[in-house]
């Protein structure tokens, strides 16, 4: 008979394998469930995991849609250390957006280098602003930061809707609900020529790096630790519980606002109702399969950038709806959560003398 | 003629309070047994999705529902194996199964989009369910009088029966209950799988009675609400039934002011309301209390290991 046996300590081997046999085993139910659902499950996963790696023109795209997955995922890995569970990510991504929009409509008419600096700083002050809610409602009054920070979503996507179908409209737009396109000063300048490969892919590996090193070399990222290990201790070392939940949920905030700023200033080019994009719930993915890990999640987060680049790939080649990206990212999340179990317990023979 | 309008009012609250009624109180049982399933949303779109494929293949809103139930049931046991028996963090699993829940939904879903049912109709004749004022008792579906049943009977449940004991015992005091005997992990499977039953049916109340028709994302964040209410309720049955409907109360207010075209304060503004109602009512709960903490369950959301 097989058995799990409880490891002494957590398996520093399978901390970073499992990821691997997790996406290994993803893409294994995927072809299954697929194949059963009467499409080409075979080509589905090849064209999902590997067809964005395989062909050089899909790079760009990998890196445009990677840079927000890790930039928002550094910030609730650090977080999520802390036990301090921010998922309204996704509504501080729009805040961001939000907030960085209002700078570049308000200088529509004016050029200068000010201009995109202005927006980032505005982003990344709307995203705090959105989050510093929860924490004030968590550190005060002990108001579970998860269900405020999901319901702000729910509340920032309806004030987009509000400014780009009522203030904000594009008054030259056609009736359309989208603001005016942002000048060429409110842009991102593209990295390559005709791509949009965009200053946001650089500054999302040097917070990376960063993070890494605040986390791993600091006293304030060995706070963050201890207050998620192990709270008591913590107190006794004189970390306050309360400053780190400010400090994460601030980070968190912040880099989610920047990402969606970068998102409105790159991709976008200007507010429209589609802007919500997900990535504030898919980071979550990405964080635990980066191990809430800074360079961990550089690695999750090209990996669903890819599900994304190739679920668009598969809709073309074997006619998978687009929903199946979605089913593929939260199968994976489920996968990996239960090959944890491999850090936890080892599988051994159960031997038959008895006790 | 004013009465009937009130009637008619009445009628949409309950039908708008009735699924995050029934989601709550099954987050309540499970929370009871010290586990925070955080995965309502998922289980409830799993349950919307599969009752409304059901109906709409077969024709039977009742199939619907029994499916619905057992989609609920199945996806909160994939939480409960990977949380109870491979003792996975409870939050990020829970997260994982409304994560997948979306996905899952949105997938199965995709065919039906547009597509219309026959909606679940009152249960009593029409005499009674069509009359402008006995509506108000008799014109409502199934659910609505079972949602009402079950608050009821989970509240006996919790206070007078010995299974409901237990199960209290079991999340307040997991090793005690342990070293007395009780199966502290079964009874915390069977509580999970109440659950995501109650979630499912929730998911396909909306399927199948206040918009008969496919859309993505169809509980558009109710699942968290319900969630939220069970901290409003301070895991009371009794406080939960008047949560629910007070939260429809806000939700029916908002499609009031659609219907009698409000137009000083915009749609977007009024669809926030459920939303900040539900951030005021959790900092209203905080204000309110004395100590620095509810009434939660000791072990809520805490791993629990018989080794």
């Amino acid at each position: 008979m097989l058995e799990w046996r409880r490891r002494r300590e957590p398996s520093a081997v399978m901390l970073w394998l499992s990821p691997l046999i997790a996406v290994a085993l993803t893409m294994l139910i995927g072809m299954i469930v697929f194949t059963a659902m009467g499409y080409d499950g075979f080509h589905a996963v090849r064209d999902i995991f590997l067809t964005p790696f395989l062909e050089p023109q899909r790079w760009p795209d990998l890196g445009v849609k990677a840079a927000p997955l890790v930039m928002i995922a550094l910030g609730l890995a650090i977080g999520f250390r802390a036990n301090v569970w921010n998922i309204g990510a996704e509504g501080q991504y729009i805040m961001g957006a939000i907030a960085g929009t209002g700078v570049a409509l308000a200088t529509h008419d004016m050029t200068g280098w000010w201009i995109l600096p202005a927006m980032a700083l505005a982003g990344v002050l709307g995203g705090m602003a959105w989050a510093a809610v929860p924490a004030f409602l968590r550190v005060r009054l002990q108001v579970s930061e998860i269900l405020t920070s999901l319901m702000l979503t729910y509340v920032a996507v309806q004030a987009l809707y509000y400014l780009v179908r009522g203030p904000w409209k594009d008054p030259d737009g056609f009736n359309f609900p989208q603001t005016r396109m942002f000048g060429a000063d409110q842009t991102l300048p593209a990295m390559m020529e005709g791509s949009l490969v965009h200053l946001g892919i650089p500054v999302a590996l040097l917070i990376a790096v960063v993070a890494w090193l605040l986390m791993e070399k600091t006293t304030a990222g060995y706070a963050v630790k201890v207050v998620g290990l192990a709270p008591a201790a913590a107190r006794h070392g004189g970390f306050s519980a309360d400053r780190v939940t400010w400090a994460t949920l601030l980070a968190s905030g912040g880099l989610a606002g920047l990402a969606g700023l970068f998102e409105a200033a790159g991709p976008f080019g200007q507010l429209t109702p589609q802007f919500p994009t997900g990535y504030g719930f898919t980071a979550i993915i990405v964080a635990f399969l980066g191990r809430l890990n800074p360079l961990g999640i550089v690695f999750g987060g090209v990996v669903l950038a890819a599900t994304y680049v190739g679920g668009e790939i598969a809709q073309t080649t074997v006619r998978l709806p687009q929903a199946a990206t979605g089913m593929f990212q939260a199968l994976l999340l489920f996968v990996l959560l239960a090959t944890d179990v491999l850090v936890k317990y080892r599988i051994g023979w159960k031997s038959r003398v008895a006790p | 003629m004013t009465s009937a309008i009130l009637v008619s009012i009445f009628m949409t609250l309950v039908a708008a309070s009735t699924p995050i009624l029934l989601a709550a109180l099954g987050e309540l049982v499970t929370e009871k047994a010290g586990v925070l399933n955080l995965g309502v949303e998922g289980m409830m779109l799993c349950g919307a999705v599969a009752g409304f494929a059901v109906a709409f293949s077969t024709g039977s809103t009742t199939l619907g529902l029994v499916a619905a139930v057992v989609a609920g049931i199945a996806t909160a046991m994939v939480f409960a194996v990977l949380t109870l028996s491979l003792t996975a963090n409870q939050v990020a699993t829970g997260l994982a199964l409304t994560i997948f829940g979306i996905g899952a939904s949105s997938l199965i879903g995709a065919g039906f989009v547009g597509r219309t049912i026959t909606r679940l109709g009152p249960v009593f004749p029409a005499a009674l369910s069509d009359h402008p004022l006995l509506r108000a008792v008799f014109g409502h579906d199934i659910v609505v009088y079972l949602s009402l049943a079950l608050v009821l009977g989970v509240s006996l449940f919790l206070r007078k029966t010995r299974p409901g004991l237990i199960l209290r015992a079991v999340g307040e005091h997991d090793a005690s209950a342990h070293a007395i005997g009780y199966p502290v992990i079964a009874i915390r499977y069977a509580a999970i799988g109440f659950g995501g039953a109650l979630a499912g049916l929730g998911g396909a109340y909306f399927s199948l009675a206040l918009t008969p028709m496919w859309a993505d994302r169809l509980t558009a964040g109710r699942g968290w609400i319900a969630l939220a209410l069970v901290v409003f309720a301070a895991w009371r049955p009794g406080r939960l039934l008047l949560g629910a409907y007070l939260f429809g109360a806000v939700m029916t207010l908002e499609l009031q002011a659609k219907a009698a075209g409000v137009t000083w304060l915009a749609p977007e503004l009024l669809a926030m309301a459920p939303y900040l109602a539900t951030v005021a009512v959790l900092t209203m709960m905080s204000l309110g209390r004395r100590t620095g903490r509810l009434d939660a369950p000791a072990c809520l959301g805490k791993p629990f290991s018989a080794s």
